[in-house]
């Protein structure tokens, strides 16, 4: 008998390259984007240079070290703003505001997210009836006016911004994997377990959540994206991260008026390219993951 | 049998899945998967379970092990009602009931490595511990024929049977005294279903095990089975003894069954095949009286007004067949059954 196993597992061999590890796999996988390894490697730059920006920056990102709106000049590269703060530097800073924000929202999102899909799809019946329908609600209110209406009652800030983005983009997440345990509460490994006798939070914890954590951290990519952008749009319309902290989204404020739009273009051009940047480098590694952590795909 | 305690006793076990339809969504009707079915299992027995897709084998299979819950009727383990026993209880008697999958393609946890798969309920039910966990592996693997190097492997690097092997495996972890193997090979190569069936055989042998071996085809359930029970639409039509199932099947449907076991002899191409004609019938709205009478080729008026019952056959005790058509041509015609029934007994017999 043992001689046949050993058949069979070495009729096998030539196909798949052997003893390869899931992780190298999604790695090789992911090195055929080439646009996602650009962005990678981008990302990277970018978020160095804002996590270093205390030591990489020429200036204090609020102090006045030159004309106000000053083009740019060797001592400040991206010129000064309105009031003659280095533009550079406040750029570094207004990164890592948004990073922050986009990492933190994306964070409790994907955790309300999965803890209210995972309870709605394993449990069903009244639970699931309720969580859906909640889901529905937070999902069908207009997006941008929640968001102005709750950052008017609490006050905008960072914090609260955080907060709120954070509480109106896991429904996506919640649909999303409910939708996934649904279907893998139906599969032989899961009611293998269950046959076992195996605890409900084996079942959840062991045997679900690692089967869905792919689709999670594909879509988180994209509310990560999302919710930058909502940063700067909040900000952009006062409602965001307060001055004189810098955000992406108030750097963009100057913008509103059309002397700056059509004679200062170092005031907005920086800080909206680095948004698009950011954003269109999210959006390409998280295109790249979908195809790198599917099963399916060789 | 009455002597002992069966290890499991099914008393008119019903399973009814509610339609749900209408503007507000009610239950319309039943989908009728088991409909009053009895039969017990002696300790170290096996059971085959036959029948054509739709009839309702797995979810009795099912049933055994609590992965659903009987609408009506009761499961008996050990004497022991199923139903009524407290969460503690059941904890206890869930792990001697395991189960067998038929694809073994899921039911493996693709993220695990399989030492994983196979110790964690061990670590959970204190069968083995930390120290021991390595060698009860090793042996476990050497009991269904898998070096020991597969532990560090995930499932996708193996085939079918092999994966099948490791669910055999995962089911005997926890020393289950009977084990529902639900078309356990139906989903594998023609040439490793033979190994695996004998893999079970022997195991059931070895271990002392009481199956329930459910499957479409009467040629595999055959090769494992002590005692074959026939399914059509939510009921047991005939059941007795593998041999006596063979050499004189009742029933008409257990009749079309063995014609369509296909016999390896060339010879044999050009004898007429009676096959059956028609579709199963649809379980949401069964057929009246007997459930098989519009497709039967002995079909009587008084077929479709009365349900027939399970009835032993005179002459062949532990032989139960639900037709009471049948019965009567085997009275008349005296013992040694019809035609149609000697010529394919024979064949079977083999």
């Amino acid at each position: 008998m043992q001689k046949k196993v050993t058949q069979e597992a070495g009729k096998k061999k030539p196909q798949a390259a052997v003893n390869e590890s899931y992780l190298q796999t999604v790695f090789r996988r992911f090195r055929r984007h080439r646009l996602a390894l650009v962005s990678l490697v981008v990302l990277a730059v970018l978020v160095g240079a804002a996590l270093l920006a205390p030591w990489i920056a020429p200036y204090d990102p609020n102090a006045i070290v030159g004309p106000f709106s000053g083009a740019p000049t060797v001592q400040n590269w991206l010129g000064t703003d309105q009031i003659g703060r280095d533009v550079l530097s406040r750029l570094l800073y207004a990164m890592r505001i948004s990073l922050l924000v986009g990492v933190l929202a994306t964070l409790i999102s994907t955790v309300i997210g999965v803890v209210l899909g995972l309870i709605a799809g394993y449990f069903g019946g009244i639970a699931d009836m309720l969580i859906m329908r909640f889901t529905d609600m937070v999902m069908s209110f207009p997006y941008i006016l929640l968001v102005l209406v709750a950052a008017a009652i609490f006050r905008p800030g960072l914090w609260n911004i955080i907060l709120i983005l954070g509480f109106v983009d896991w429904p996506g997440i919640a649909r999303l994997v409910r939708g996934n345990v649904l279907s893998l509460r139906e599969t032989n490994f899961v009611k293998g377990n269950l046959v076992a006798g195996m605890p409900v939070r084996h079942i959840l914890f062991s045997e679900i959540l690692p089967n869905t954590v792919a689709p999670i951290l594909v879509y988180a990519t994209s509310v990560l994206a999302l919710s930058m952008l909502d940063e700067a749009a909040l900000s952009f319309l006062g409602l965001g991260v307060q001055p004189p902290t810098s955000s992406l989204g108030n750097m963009l404020n100057g913008a509103q008026s059309l002397t700056v739009l059509t004679k200062q273009p170092w005031l907005w051009i920086p800080a909206g390219l680095l948004i698009v940047i950011l954003v269109m480098a999210i959006n390409f590694i998280g295109d790249a993951l979908r195809d790198a952590l599917d099963p399916n795909s060789r | 049998m009455n002597k002992k305690i069966p290890l499991i006793q099914v008393d008119n076990l019903k399973k009814y899945y509610p339609i749900k339809g209408g503007i507000i969504t009610h239950v319309t009707g039943n989908i009728h998967a088991v409909d009053d079915v009895s039969f017990s299992i002696a300790e170290g027995e096996t059971l085959g379970l036959v029948g054509e897709s739709g009839c309702g084998k797995s979810t009795i299979g099912r049933q055994l092990v609590g992965l659903e819950t009987p609408t009506e009727g009761k499961i008996y383990y050990e004497g022991n009602d199923l139903s009524a026993l407290k969460k503690k209880e059941m904890q206890q008697i869930r792990t001697q009931l395991q189960m067998v999958f038929q694809d073994p393609y899921s039911s493996l946890n693709p993220r695990k490595h399989i030492f994983e798969i196979l110790s964690q309920p061990m670590l959970y039910h204190h069968i083995s511990t930390k120290e021991t966990i390595e060698k009860d592996l090793e042996r476990l693997l050497d009991m269904v024929g898998l070096p020991k190097h597969v532990l560090g492997r995930y499932p996708h690097e193996f085939s079918g049977g092999q994966r099948q092997r490791i669910g055999i495996a995962k089911a005997l972890s926890l020393n289950p005294k009977f084990i529902v193997c639900d078309e356990p090979v139906s989903a594998l190569d023609v040439s490793i279903q033979a190994q695996i069936l004998n893999l079970l055989k022997s195991l059931q042998k070895e271990l002392h095990l009481t199956l329930l071996f459910v499957g479409h085809g009467l040629g595999a359930v055959n090769y494992v089975s002590d005692r074959i029970a026939v399914m059509y639409l939510g009921k047991i039509v005939e059941i007795g003894e593998a041999k006596e199932i063979f050499r004189h099947p009742m029933h008409p449907y257990t009749q079309a069954l063995i014609e369509a076991v296909p016999i390896p002899d060339p010879e044999e191409k050009d004898r007429k095949k009676k096959f059956l004609t028609g579709e199963i019938g649809d379980s949401a709205n069964p057929p009246a009286g007997c459930r098989f009478h519009p497709r039967c080729p002995y079909a009587k008026p008084e077929c479709s007004a009365q349900v027939p019952e399970l009835l032993e056959l005179a002459g062949y005790p532990g032989h139960f067949a639900a037709c009471p058509v049948m019965a009567g041509r085997q009275k008349a015609e005296g013992v040694g059954g019809t035609a149609a029934a000697t010529g394919a007994g024979k064949k079977g017999g083999h």
